[in-house]
């Protein structure tokens, strides 16, 4: 079973991505946090291997999300895939220097999420 | 219209709806110094609205977003000014946006490169600012690297209005940093501008997350430290005053007392303790005998003084331990949330939770033990309780249901309430299906509490087609031997079309409980003390037979009694020979069990009889007594129900 966390104020953009991860199987499980405060409350109540976050969120935004798990021991082993929109470049690029594993930019196709996710979570 | 571009209009709407609020705010605070925080937001809906119309393929949406982000973004970085011309011209925006939407919504589009010229013309003049000062010599390289651009350049506008830059740090429980944090940056938002919040894991305890808040002010530390209550610790920027010396020392120190220990090690100690009580009983033996034999002399009044202390220190070292596993029962809560937000749209209900008594405390195996039990009232709730959202607008209520998790401390014990507004429990419909499946017969007269307490016997479940949802194997007959299993029990209230409540009763701690120790055939087992009001010796001419139903005539009323043997033995026929009646229950509910041995008093700690047992009725869990030996303990709430029942003409077990 693969836990998936995606950080995403968009509710439909996140029921959207919700429904792409699922499409990939059956062992994909999504969880959803809207702001980066549920994300960091979920984070040590469930085991992830992949965490998807948008940057600009309220609360904490997606680098200081990222910034957090890189530098924290149990959850720097998860790989983060960063969505970012046009325009917001600067930031994906500081999010990767943080220690992000990719990034992927809106608007995507369905297939863009998910190859990523793939190559992402190949062993 | 599928139901995701559904939802995208719904969004859609609320994010111009919000942006247009946003603007007017700005409007009317013109002249005043304009709220950063307002201007980001606006930035945010805008930008939100481009990213969701790219990802359904609304182009004109899209574009049209897009280029007003740009604007947005240049306000925020301080690059374009605030004045009523730019206000005007976006609000006028914000109306093009929404008959975009509106098209979009019929499925039409149209072309939006008229509109996109205008905003190029209107951009036209604005220029940027430049040549800010290299920040990376006023501030650390570790901070700037965590800052997102806009970040950065709020950093930037702070430092050339001449403010301070601080951070502070603060360190909270993982169930309630939310609260804790907003509270302290609205505070912070008083003293000047909130630039970013850092969360860390760096020194501080597993379940706690620090904080470090980047902050810009007018004050000096000494004046933020009098205002926070808190120390901070200047970056740069502009200093006044004299320099704080204390200032470099946030309090992380405080809760560096704080140790983690594996549940297991502490459930060592509590058998260790067990071990201790039980030589204290050979000890307390001891002393009767010297008694019996000596008579009472001074050295065995010594004794009888040296036990006495073991036992009462003794009882205090179970209690210490016991508070030790204590958790804010939030910790499982937290879990729920996730749930609702699964189940409510995996079957098209929209649902909110609201929580409330997270700092509520309880033992942590207990805690544990109710996760499931709770996670499946709770989808119960969604799936049974509340009506689909045409439902509930037929019926005059919000479209949204409402599931309301509840904790309290009620004495020794902490009540959780899980409240659903929904359709509420129908009695005559859970009286049809047990008819049907034959648990109760057609003529049988039970009352609605009765009838409610149906659903939690085995192979209940009055939905016909069993959901994705709540029918996943476990029923409510499972939630009930859970709780039970750790002394608690489940009460339910309901209002037909207005509510159900569950309320789960359960002890704070693994409560080391008195217990009766009796023998049946050649097991021993224990009874709750508390469950019990009183036991006597059969006497065979008080015992009556009414319809092959045992009955007892205890003190001029009938008690019904039945053979514990009864419920664990297939052919036993119900009958008494002999032996002790345990009495349990109060007024209605009070019945008789017989066992065929009294062994005695005994202090036992209950625990879950665990998976592998889940389908074994009749028991509340296991008690080791002493090192090696385990025996059951029997649930006689349980099977003071099925006395009740069986004494009713109830047909089936």
């Amino acid at each position: 079973m693969k836990n998936i966390l995606v950080v995403e104020d968009s509710e439909s953009t996140r029921s959207m991505m919700k429904a792409v991860i699922e499409d990939l199987g059956e062992d994909y499980l999504v969880f959803e946090a809207g702001t980066g405060f549920e994300a960091l409350k979920l984070l040590p109540a469930e085991a992830f291997s992949l965490i998807i976050t948008d940057i600009n969120m309220p609360d904490i935004n997606g680098i200081e999300l990222i910034s957090f798990v890189k530098s924290t021991p149990q959850y720097r082993g998860i790989p983060v895939i960063i969505v970012s929109t046009e325009g917001s470049e600067e930031d994906r690029r500081r999010g990767l220097a943080l220690g992000a594993e990719a990034y992927i930019t809106k608007p995507f196709k369905p297939e863009d999420l998910q190859e990523k996710i793939r190559v992402v979570l190949s062993p | 219209m599928s139901s995701s571009k559904k939802e995208f209009i719904s969004e859609a709407e609320e994010l111009l709806g919000e942006a247009e609020r946003y603007l007017i705010e700005l409007q009317e605070a013109s002249g005043a110094e304009v709220d950063p925080d307002t201007v980001n937001a606006l930035f945010r809906s805008i930008h939100t609205l481009k990213g969701i119309s790219g990802l359904f393929g609304l182009e004109g949406l899209k574009d049209l977003s897009h280029a007003l982000e740009e604007i947005l973004d240049s306000l925020r970085l301080g690059e374009m000014e605030i004045t009523d011309e730019t206000l005007g011209f976006l609000l006028k925006n914000i109306d093009i946006l929404k008959g975009l939407l509106k098209e979009a919504d019929e499925g039409k589009s149209s072309d939006v490169s008229a509109y996109l010229e205008d905003i190029k013309e209107f951009r036209k003049g604005t220029a940027g600012r430049g040549g800010d000062k290299q920040l990376g010599d006023l501030i650390d390289e570790a901070i700037l690297g965590v800052l997102s651009s806009y970040e950065e350049q709020r950093l930037k506008a702070n430092l050339r209005r001449n403010r301070g830059i601080f951070t502070v740090s603060a360190v909270f429980s993982l169930e309630d940093f939310d609260k804790k944090l907003s509270a302290l940056t609205e505070k912070i938002k008083r003293e000047g501008e909130l630039i970013s919040t850092l969360p860390t894991s760096e020194d501080v305890p597993q379940d706690s997350i620090g904080f470090k808040i980047l902050f810009a002010s007018d004050k000096d530390a000494d004046a933020l430290k009098a205002d926070l209550g808190m120390n901070t610790v200047r970056l740069a920027g502009k200093e006044t005053g004299r320099r704080d010396s204390q200032a470099a020392a946030p309090s992380l120190k405080s809760i560096s007392t704080t140790v983690r220990v594996d549940i297991e090690k502490l459930d060592r100690i509590l058998n260790t303790i067990g071990d201790i009580a039980l030589t204290k009983g050979a000890l307390k033996r001891i002393e009767q005998e010297l008694a019996e034999t000596y008579g009472h002399s001074d050295l065995v009044f010594d004794i009888h003084r040296a036990t006495q202390s073991l036992e009462k220190r003794l009882l205090e070292l179970q209690q210490q331990v016991l508070e030790v596993r204590m958790v804010p029962i939030g910790q499982i809560f937290s879990r729920l949330a996730q749930i609702v937000r699964r189940y409510s749209r995996e079957i098209g209900k929209p649902v909110e939770l609201k929580v409330f008594g997270e700092e509520t405390e309880l033992d942590k195996f207990i805690a544990e033990e109710i996760v499931d039990p709770l996670m499946h009232i709770v989808r119960n709730a969604i799936d049974h309780g509340i009506e689909s959202p045409e439902e509930r607008k037929a019926e005059g209520k919000p479209e949204k249901g409402t599931v309301t998790v509840r904790a309290f401390q009620r004495g020794n014990s902490v009540v959780v309430e899980i409240e659903d507004d929904g359709r509420g429990v129908d009695t005559e419909k859970i009286k049809r299906k047990a008819v049907e499946k034959g648990m109760i017969s057609e003529g049988t007269d039970l009352d609605d509490t009765e009838l409610i307490g149906l659903i939690f016997r085995a192979g209940f479940s009055t939905k016909e087609k069993v959901t994705e949802v709540s029918g996943r194997g476990v029923g409510m007959d499972v939630v009930k031997e859970r709780i039970s299993s750790i002394g608690g029990y489940v009460d339910v209230k309901t209002e037909r079309g207005a509510y159900t409540r569950f309320s789960l009763t359960i002890p704070i701690t693994l409560a080391v409980i008195k217990s009766l120790l009796v023998k049946v055939g050649a097991h021993t087992y224990a009874m709750p003390l508390s469950s019990i009001v009183e036991t006597l010796a059969v006497d065979g001419d008080a015992l009556q037979s009414i319809e092959g139903k045992s009955v007892y005539n205890l003190r001029g009323e009938l008690l019904p009694v039945m053979p514990v043997a009864d419920f664990f033995e297939a052919g036993s026929d119900g009958g008494v020979e002999g032996g002790y009646i345990v009495v349990s229950g109060y007024g209605e509910r009070r019945v008789g069990l017989v066992v065929d041995e009294l062994i005695g008093g005994q202090e036992i700690v209950v625990k879950s009889l665990g998976a592998y047992f889940d389908g074994l009725k009749g028991f509340a869990g296991v008690a080791e007594i002493g090192r090696h030996n385990v025996i059951l303990v029997i649930d006689v709430e349980g099977l003071t129900d099925e006395i009740l029942l069986r004494h009713k003409g109830l047909l089936h077990v």
